[in-house]
């Protein structure tokens, strides 16, 4: 681009302020050259979220942690080992399903990425993933949970949070420990689950595994989504009276039914949800802050130890958003991603797979440490304990920033 | 086995979602029995009357059961409009053009929700939305029992409008042969878009009853819909009388299904309704004889 380029001088209908305008722009440009030359290429980055259909909201909370990562590097210089290039979101609507998320990896690849973040729900990801994988390009899943993800050799997938085996065996052994910390108090439990791959699987688990760890299961209530009402779940869970319920549904199934129980006055010793919609979802709180006090949670969160964090988080309530796990996850994976371009020096694909494969990136705000991948999943990932605690969501566990003791059994 | 109590608040429950239920039929089989056409249009229509609600909860800080009489006629107004000024015109007469411009609608109504409130689940929180009344152990929700009986009084109303008024009897009159009204100086056109307009002025008022009690998210309307067209089939195309039947069984049914079979399969019980009267009486309960 030459500087003379940009004057409107050469449009018939400019103003004579606009082609002074334009004069002095061309001749600011001319005095610091230095400036064009500094501009270097911008690098794309695919981000793929469901924005529409049943996801949507999850996939807009991922979106803004995309946005607000780039925006800050961007801000901050861009890629400094490629002279300041500036990161270009390249965004894809992966519309709630599989083949919304492929269709958007081909054009993202005819669009020439460097990289795709995103993905959200298992299917989605694991769809996804494997398209890029066709064309080389590194894929960073942010939630995505099913364990299939990275097992299935791919070389281009890497997954920074945990994986469903992780979250769910740290749920079954932190609940062990609060309740054994309360003096044992929970020993019938009632599961509530979505009946979709996520709801049944982790159902089917906790039916193997609670009882080893000396919980009784009255009874495995299925429901659909979306469902209008729950009162029949409510009713069924007031008739077995169990001391503990965890519920594992999407967003407004799980409010559904904690306004329900709170009309009917059922109240269980404790609430255990385990990477449940709502629980973790400061709409839920803000809105209903009864129905959900002392709701504990095994989920995503970011580390409030670390100094980025508070920042990210009143960036993304900005406008009356909500600070869901989505937002810093994809925030970090976004980060994960500028680090490895930033040390491979180039958006060339394999580099950065490469650079991706020995990233030991510490600078994200999940509560991981330095990330190490072994066959593309990140092993210091791990879940966080929250509850709902006077209207906030406190971190319970682990202890070493636990921020509030877990309130159990609840009064 | 399950205790009576329980059994007995199931049922409770069942009736009274199935008023509400009832509620959103009626404007659905309103518009079949005078149109001849189903509009697609009629969950996203809902789920644009509970955005409504929420709005005015929000910004006008209005009681749902205040803003009843705001948006009633609000909707009346727009399902009137639509009918005239965009359905009509666009379908040339042709009744699967009709089909085909409300899924349009349905389509653009819902997106423009998305675009405009995200797709964020929302609810609104009002004194009375956690209120029971305790009725010999079972605590029923008010917010419920008013949308109970306001669905009564609605399906009152629209019978004594369509029996004692003029326009009432005009819509009746384009219902059963609309040449044959054309003839005697009814402006069809103009009793198309009423009828239209009560359709979403019932769906303005199911809205208010439903918000104390549930969630609004840009989908949320079409969760009722299948139950609707079910009801509708179930009570006879274009009855009245056979929406508040079909509402309170279909309501009654889904709720003691999903208590004895689980929630998962609870809706086995609704389709296999719809399947038994399509054979059995593809009339309908109240339907006429075709």
């Amino acid at each position: 681009m030459t500087p003379t380029s940009r004057t409107p001088t050469s449009t018939t209908a400019s103003s004579r302020r606009q082609v002074l305008a334009g004069a002095a722009a061309s001749a600011g440009l001319i005095a610091m050259p230095g400036l064009l030359r500094a501009q270097a290429p911008s690098i794309k980055l695919g981000i793929l979220q469901p924005v529409t259909g049943a996801l949507a909201q999850d996939g807009e909370y991922g979106r803004l942690g995309a946005e607000i990562a780039i925006n800050e590097i961007n801000a901050a210089g861009g890629v400094k080992s490629m002279g300041g290039a500036k990161i270009q979101m390249v965004f894809g609507d992966a519309r709630s399903n599989p083949e919304g998320g492929v269709s958007e990896v081909e054009r993202m690849q005819a669009e020439g990425v460097a990289a795709i973040v995103g993905g959200f729900a298992s299917p989605i990801c694991l769809a996804a993933s494997q398209a890029a994988s066709r064309y080389d390009i590194p894929y960073v899943v942010d939630v995505g949970v099913s364990d299939q993800i990275v097992n299935r050799g791919l070389k281009n997938t890497f997954r920074l949070g945990p994986g469903f085996g992780t979250v769910t065996a740290a749920a079954l052994d932190n609940l062990a420990k609060i309740n054994e910390a309360a003096g044992r108090p929970a020993k019938t439990v009632v599961i509530v689950h979505e009946d979709g791959l996520f709801g049944s699987g982790l159902a089917k688990l906790m039916q193997t595994e609670l009882p080893k760890r000396g919980f009784e299961i009255l009874e495995t209530i299925a429901h659909p989504t979306p469902s209008r009402d729950m009162s029949n779940v409510a009713l069924r869970i007031r008739s077995l009276n169990p001391d503990l319920l965890i519920p594992s549904s999407y967003y407004a199934e799980f409010v559904l039914l904690a306004r329900t129980m709170q009309q009917q006055r059922i109240r269980p010793k404790g609430v255990y949800a385990v990477l449940n919609g709502a629980a973790s979802n400061f709409r839920f709180v803000k809105e209903f802050p009864d129905a959900a006090n002392l709701v504990m949670d095994c989920n995503h969160w970011a580390d409030p130890r670390k100094a980025r964090t508070a920042a990210v988080k009143a960036e993304a309530e900005k406008g009356g958003r909500f600070w869901l796990y989505n937002t810093p996850l994809n925030y970090s994976c976004v980060r994960l991603v500028a680090d490895a371009i930033e040390r491979a020096g180039s958006a060339d694909r394999a580099k950065v797979t490469e650079a991706l494969t020995n990233s030991t990136f510490a600078d994200h705000i999940m509560p991981y440490g330095p990330t190490k991948f072994v066959n593309g999943q990140n092993t210091g990932a791990g879940p966080v304990n929250t509850q709902v605690q006077n209207g906030d969501i406190k971190v319970i566990f682990p202890t070493e920033f636990a921020d509030a003791k877990a309130v159990f059994p609840a009064a | 086995m399950l205790k009576t109590d329980i059994i007995l608040a199931a049922l409770a429950n069942g009736l009274m979602s199935g008023a509400v239920y009832a509620l959103i039929a009626l404007g659905l089989t309103l518009v079949y029995g005078v149109l001849h056409i189903i509009n697609f249009a009629h969950g996203a229509t809902l789920t644009a009357a509970m955005f409504a609600v929420f709005v005015c909860h929000q910004v006008l800080k209005l009681d749902p059961y205040l803003a009843v009489f705001v948006l009633t006629p609000l909707f009346f107004g727009l399902g009137y409009a639509v009918q005239r000024y965009v359905i009509n015109p666009a379908s040339h007469g042709d009744d699967s053009n009709i089909l085909l411009v409300t899924l349009g609608l349905s389509i653009i109504i819902e997106n423009a929700l998305l675009a405009g409130f995200r797709s964020d689940t929302r609810s609104i929180d009002v004194p009375y939305g956690f209120s029971v009344v305790e009725i010999g152990g079972l605590f029923l929700s008010t917010p419920k029992l008013i949308a109970f009986a306001a669905s009564f009084a609605v399906a009152g109303l629209l019978g004594l409008i369509l029996l004692r008024t003029d326009t009432g009897k005009a819509i009746r009159a384009v219902a059963k042969e609309k040449t044959g009204a054309a003839l005697v100086g009814i402006d069809v056109n103009h009793v198309y878009a009423v009828t239209f307009g009560l359709g979403a002025a019932c769906l303005a008022i199911a809205a208010c009853l439903l918000m104390p009690t549930y969630l609004v998210n840009p989908r949320s309307g079409n969760a009722f819909v299948l139950v609707a067209f079910t009801i509708v089939v179930l009570g006879g195309m274009g009855s009245i009388a056979g929406a508040l039947a079909g509402g309170l069984i279909i309501g009654v049914v889904e709720s003691l299904s999903g208590l004895f079979l689980g929630e998962s399969l609870g809706q086995i019980g609704i389709f296999l309704i719809f399947i038994l009267v399509l054979l059995l009486r593809p009339t309908g309960l109240f339907g006429a004889r075709a």
